[in-house]
């Protein structure tokens, strides 16, 4: 069985939407007798920005951890790059140029800006422990190469001025960049972003949408982006998967999905028998 | 006219100056700009490749003589580079406010009649298209900043970098006629097109000439004895007069290093790592810096408080005489036999020194043993040891400890170390905060100047610096008042004209060359030096004929931590009245500090305890004016804080952060009325514009204060 096949397209601002790089078949995730995820099937394209949106509890994080490698799914396959991905560790997805952000700020708060955003080259660091500890020979050179690609995130997310100062510091939306800027230092081919705009002002979140537009369009990686903010969703993303109790209920471009009728009574509140 | 300047004509152009600078310091740096956390390097050789790069990508896209390239962008090289290849090339740069919306700027972009646009990023080539339907002769635009510019249409467009690829491919096509137009330029041709803030109405374009720039340069640089060596780091807005003067002008002509900032956030870490040595602000930046040392100070512990406080007090009145920077004197290389010497001297020195005490201690030991009494007696008179020196000694050796302790580390943070000259202008300073800067041994000069002038029209000598004078006419420059106490000046750096505007020009400049600055001033009886009162339209006359300036309040004011802008009325008026705005930084770190919750500007700005602290400060500064009896009647009586910043993108500044004083008297002509009425609270509604153009509005309950009025000195009663 292969994976479902698209012709691709160029986008009115220009940018193109690819095949499909990951699929999800018929995922259900259970903790106990508590279902998470109900049979979810949907894919992502190469390319596109893939909004994943919802009431509370739906199911939207643990969908993205799914997708992340943190929880296997109890049933149903994920499909990544042609082939059918076998249960994983974290860190081995990670590998796979899967990066995310997290909902709740997961920086390293002593740590300046730099070093955070260093960390995000852990996977493609190949030097030896050895090396790293007595600074020799590759440890140095990678250092170099690694900084440099740091640093030009640093230049893309315009956060030269707190370079060296820690995280810890920082104001909220500055530390949402950050950590994006970690993700991004991994280069990943698939950009899980949950909430990237959760408790920003007007400002901060036109600044972020700015932001994950130009990752987007710059840098060509696909994003699936867990949101709230129904305006910014609209506005950003490509297609649309929501999510209500665990199931899926509409799943297409914004305008399409803004008219389905399952979606509005979900966001609404329509009483459930 | 010709002959002047006939010893070096060959150098009568800035490309002509970048050839003989890239001939004679080839490899010392001539641009730095921090990339990437790193600061890059050009030497002068690569610069010039890159400048006719440039301007042979020019020549490609057939840039004309004589035409108007516009540049907009923040200060990177590139941008400096793309201003000297347009005159390469006999075109005319002219340099636009980055920060100004597209309506600001489809006004002077129509009043040039530019072609090309060379912009910085995405912003100003979206602010350019966003024109362009309005302006239909901009043909190019070229950007610098590839981010963001991939899905435009580049039909019309062009990055920067291939233009320049562009012109090196076609580099033996295009050399010759490079070179046969570089050759071309004269004194007379236009070196640049400066637009003027626009204090009173529409921008004006002022043509300076080759012969402006370059004399102004001159005998600016010879006048502060600047040299190859200098740091200067290049922050201020490119489309005003000062940065072109300092950034290609003096550059070009000592041939120094102008760094540019990594972004405009990083100004001050950059300051730091660069440590310039040649230095220019407006006082408002000074004002900044002043307060954050302020804000940190309070914060600090006990111990620094306290020495910082101690030694402040004491270099109020030494620092002029032990803390400058010495007069730099060329010297050659040490040689073996110099650093012998020094260090004998050292030695001799310090064994001189520790002998002396020795010897004090031992006399003074015996002295006590003989004569108990008499001794304690004695001493008790003269106060503790260090006493046995004369006082001037004295002084210098607690002033070398606060160098130590205090003012050279805090020097150190500010990023002026290494400051050898620094100048303030394009307003006046507050005396207090000018002292500041002084007794810490930063030699903080003021100058006098204009766009028309190309900058400098008077400045301080070395040696004569106050606060309250604007220095002796610089090199070249000849100086009358007229009757009215206007200012005129005639100097090489006059100016041509005013583009497309002869009959401003005609207004301006007489057919003599005196050219009107519309300020007031006289000149220092015994010194010579100039002072200025105020701009000419703004000092007036108060309903019972005492003479009214408004800046000289404005700057005590100001000289606050807390308030940030104010602006004095009371022309023709029975008494003077005042808007403040408060500092949120300085008034956030009072408030976090005492405890108040605020929730917005607008809240803090009305807390009451804002308002006491406020009432605080003008009462004080009433008692000061109060002191000057031609300026008694300038107290003020009642005065409002506002609920929003005055902002430059509501008009209420220029875009170099002046005061719009009329605007701003139309605009809250409701706040005026409520400070002459009476009444002790105003309920107002006030339109702001953000930064991305919308418009919002404001709504606010004001309170209005009564300020207790000192009374005028004595002798001024007498006088009056």
């Amino acid at each position: 069985m292969n994976m479902v096949s698209y012709e691709p397209y160029v986008t009115e601002d220009g940018r193109t939407i690819g095949d499909a790089v990951m699929e999800l078949r018929n995922i259900t995730l259970r903790f106990g007798g508590v279902v998470a995820i109900k049979d979810i099937s949907f894919d992502i394209r190469e390319g596109e920005i893939r909004a994943i949106i919802g009431p509370n509890g739906a199911g939207k994080s643990s969908m993205l951890n799914v997708i992340s490698g943190f929880y296997t799914p109890t049933e149903g396959e994920v499909w990544f790059e042609g082939g059918k991905r076998p249960p994983m560790r974290p860190y081995q997805v990670a590998r796979q140029g899967i990066a995310r952000t997290f909902q709740n700020i997961a920086l390293f708060s002593g740590m300046s800006t730099l070093d955070n955003i260093m960390t995000g080259r852990i996977t493609r660091m190949k030097s030896s422990l050895a090396a790293q500890a007595l600074w020799w020979g590759r440890a140095q050179r990678e250092e170099t190469e690694h900084r440099e690609a740091v640093e030009k995130i640093i230049d893309f997310l315009e956060i030269q001025h707190i370079r060296k100062t820690p995280v810890g510091r920082l104001p909220y939306g500055l530390q949402k960049r950050v950590e994006l800027g970690r993700a991004l230092a991994a280069e990943p081919r698939l950009l899980l972003l949950d909430e990237p705009m959760a408790g920003m002002n007007v400002e901060e979140k036109e600044d972020m949408s700015r932001f994950i537009l130009d990752v987007n369009d710059e840098f060509g990686t696909t994003i699936v982006l867990i949101e709230h903010d129904m305006g910014v969703v609209m506005d950003l993303s490509d297609r649309v998967v929501v999510m209500d109790y665990g199931k899926k209920i509409g799943d297409g471009p914004p305008d399409e999905v803004r008219r389905n009728q399952d979606v509005i009574d979900a966001y609404l509140g329509v009483s459930h028998d | 006219m010709a002959d002047r300047g006939a010893s070096i004509d060959e150098l009568c152009s800035v490309p002509a100056l970048l050839a003989r600078n890239a001939r004679d310091y080839g490899t010392k740096p001539a641009y730095r700009e921090k990339e990437f956390g790193i600061w890059q390097v050009w030497t002068w050789t690569e610069a010039e490749a890159e400048i006719r790069a440039i301007a042979m990508g020019f020549l490609a896209l057939g840039l004309e003589r004589g035409e108007y390239v516009a540049i907009i962008g923040r200060n990177r090289p590139a941008h400096y580079w793309a201003m000297v290849a347009a005159q390469m090339c006999g075109a005319i740069p002219v340099p636009l406010y980055q920060d100004a919306v597209a309506e600001e700027m489809a006004y002077v972009l129509d009043h040039c009649g530019a072609r090309f646009v060379v912009c910085g990023d995405q912003e100003q080539v979206d602010k350019v298209i966003d024109v362009q339907d309005r302006i239909h002769h901009i043909e190019h635009v070229l950007y610098n900043d590839k981010r963001g510019m991939r899905k435009y249409d580049h039909t019309h467009l062009h990055w920067l970098k291939e233009i320049e690829d562009e012109g090196r491919v076609a580099h033996s096509r295009l050399e010759p006629e490079l070179d046969r137009r570089i050759a071309e330029l004269t004194w007379d041709h236009t070196c640049v097109m400066l637009y003027t803030s626009g204090t009173t109405g529409k921008p004006k374009g002022v043509v300076l000439s080759n012969r402006n720039i370059i004399e102004t340069a001159r005998a600016s640089c010879e006048f502060d004895h600047l040299g190859q060596d200098e740091e200067v780091l290049a922050y201020l807005p490119m489309a005003w007069v000062g940065d072109f003067i300092f950034s290609i002008g003096q550059a070009m002509y000592a041939g120094f290093c102008v760094n540019c900032p990594e972004s405009p956030d990083t100004m001050m870490t950059d300051l730091r790592e660069i440590g310039p040595t040649y230095y220019f602000a407006p006082p408002r930046i000074f004002e900044t810096m002043l307060t954050n040392v302020m804000i940190r100070m309070e914060d600090a512990g006990d111990l620094k408080h306290g020495l910082f406080k101690h030694f402040m007090e004491f270099a109020k009145d030494t620092g002029e005489t032990y803390g400058m920077p010495r007069y730099r004197k060329k010297q050659s290389k040490p040689t073996l036999r110099r650093r012998v010497r020094w260090a004998y001297r050292y030695a001799m020195g310090i064994g001189f020194a520790i002998e002396t005490i020795v010897e004090n201690a031992v006399r003074l030991f015996f002295v006590k043993l003989r004569h108990p009494v008499k001794t304690r007696e004695h001493f008790r008179a003269r106060g503790p040891l260090l006493n046995l020196y004369p006082q001037p000694l004295r002084d210098y050796f607690n002033y070398r400890t606060g160098e130590v302790l205090v003012y050279g580390p805090l020097k150190n943070t500010l990023g002026l170390s290494r400051i050898r000259v620094a100048y303030t202008a394009g307003e006046a300073i507050g005396p207090e905060i000018f002292e500041f800067y002084r007794s810490l041994g930063i030699n903080l000069k003021q100058l006098y100047g204009q766009t028309e002038a190309s900058v400098f029209i008077t400045q301080q000598p070395d040696g004569q610096v106050r606060s309250d004078t604007v220095g002796v006419p610089s090199p070249g420059v000849e100086l009358k008042i007229a009757e009215s106490g206007e200012v005129f000046y005639r100097s090489p750096g006059t100016f041509v004209e005013y583009y497309k505007n002869a009959e401003s020009t005609a207004s301006t400049k007489d057919p003599e060359g005196w050219v009107a600055t519309g300020d007031a001033g006289f000149f220092e009886e015994g010194t010579g030096h100039l002072r200025i009162i105020d701009r000419a339209k703004d000092v007036g006359k108060m309903a019972d004929g005492r003479l009214f300036a408004p800046k000289y309040v404005e700057n005590k004011l100001k000289f606050y931590p807390d308030i940030l802008e104010a602006v004095v009325f009371g022309a023709g008026r029975e008494k003077c009245t005042a808007f403040i705005n408060i500092d949120l930084t300085a008034v956030g770190n009072w408030a976090e500090r005492n405890n108040i919750a605020y929730a917005s500007y607008q809240e803090l700005a009305g807390h009451p305890r804002v308002l006491e602290t406020i009432q605080a400060h003008v009462e004080e500064v009433n008692k000061s004016v109060a002191e000057d009896p031609m300026l008694s009647g300038c107290q003020i009586h009642r005065f409002l804080v506002l609920h929003k910043e005055l902002d430059a993108d509501d008009g209420e500044m220029t875009r170099t952060r002046k005061v719009r004083r009329n605007i701003i008297a139309e605009k809250f002509a409701d706040l005026v009325d409520a400070l002459y009425d009476g009444s002790s609270s105003i309920y107002t509604e006030t339109e702001v514009t953000y930064e991305d153009g919308r418009k919002g509005s404001i709504k606010a309950t004001l309170e209005i204060r009564d300020a207790e009025v000192a009374k005028p000195a004595q002798n001024g009663q007498v006088a009056a």
